[in-house]
């Protein structure tokens, strides 16, 4: 017998108000995060000094885009989950804390939607 | 109750870090560290977009002895978060809690992180 009220035994939220969405989705992000950035890390390294047009016609190639975006939504979707830990820990005010959450969260975005913008725009043209 | 000269539990202060610890504060801080490189990753992506001149800025900024050293201190912290980070889901699978696996442990990430660095640099 449950002592919770059925409405939370609805929700499935324990004591941390949310479920295991945050948990697992660190853990698929950053798995998928081992190829991708191993990848990124290589490619443009070796881009290194290259001149425009050739890292133009790098993200001029399909599997290259879809290689860079999924990275970018990835590695920000991680990043944002990453740093809500570090706030939640170590911020302690809760107006504070929501202020900074907010804009955490919002700034991630901001980033992660021109990131994959300039991806695109790079790779079809403005 | 009397107490006595009980050890207490770590005062940070005073407590020297194994390397455990160490290395576990060090995923967070390599982290937040590469949170805060994605501001280069968009700004280096938007100025592909912008066009030749504003790459040629961002060539120039990111080539100098400042870019290079934030960028061999972002691939430095990417290779160590990953292979910590390796570490951390075989713990979830609930590997590697035994003080002689973390120990090894210490030394594998540690030995892996600074392998990718120096290749990624030989390549570049």
């Amino acid at each position: 017998m449950s002592l919770n009220t059925p409405l939370k035994n609805a929700r499935g939220l324990g004591s941390a108000k949310d479920g295991t969405g945050h948990w697992s989705m660190q853990r698929l992000t950053a798995v998928a995060l081992i190829p991708l950035s191993l990848w990124i890390a290589f490619t443009v390294a070796h881009m290194a000094g290259q001149d425009y047009e050739a890292v133009l016609a790098y993200f001029r190639a399909p599997f290259h885009i879809s290689m860079f975006v999924l990275f970018v939504f990835a590695a920000f979707y991680h990043g944002a989950l990453g740093l809500q830990v570090v706030i939640e820990d170590y911020v302690h005010n809760e107006g504070v804390k929501i202020g900074v959450m907010i804009v955490m969260k919002l700034g991630m975005a901001l980033l992660g939607t021109i990131s994959v913008v300039s991806i695109l725009r790079a790779a079809f043209g403005s | 109750m009397k107490t006595g000269n009980r050890p207490l539990s770590p005062h940070l202060s005073v407590y020297k870090f194994p390397l455990t610890v160490l290395m576990s504060i060090t995923h967070r801080i390599t982290g937040v560290a590469l949170a805060l490189g994605s501001l280069v990753v968009a700004y280096w992506l938007a100025s592909i977009a912008v066009g030749p001149e504003a790459y040629a800025n961002a060539t120039e900024f990111l080539g100098s002895w400042f870019g290079k050293l934030i960028l061999f201190a972002w691939t430095a912290a990417l290779f160590y978060h990953m292979s910590n980070g390796v570490r951390h889901l075989l713990w979830d699978m609930g590997y590697g809690f035994e003080l002689p696996t973390s120990v090894l442990m210490n030394k594998v990430v540690l030995g892996a992180s600074a392998v990718l660095t120096v290749l990624v640099w030989l390549v570049a």
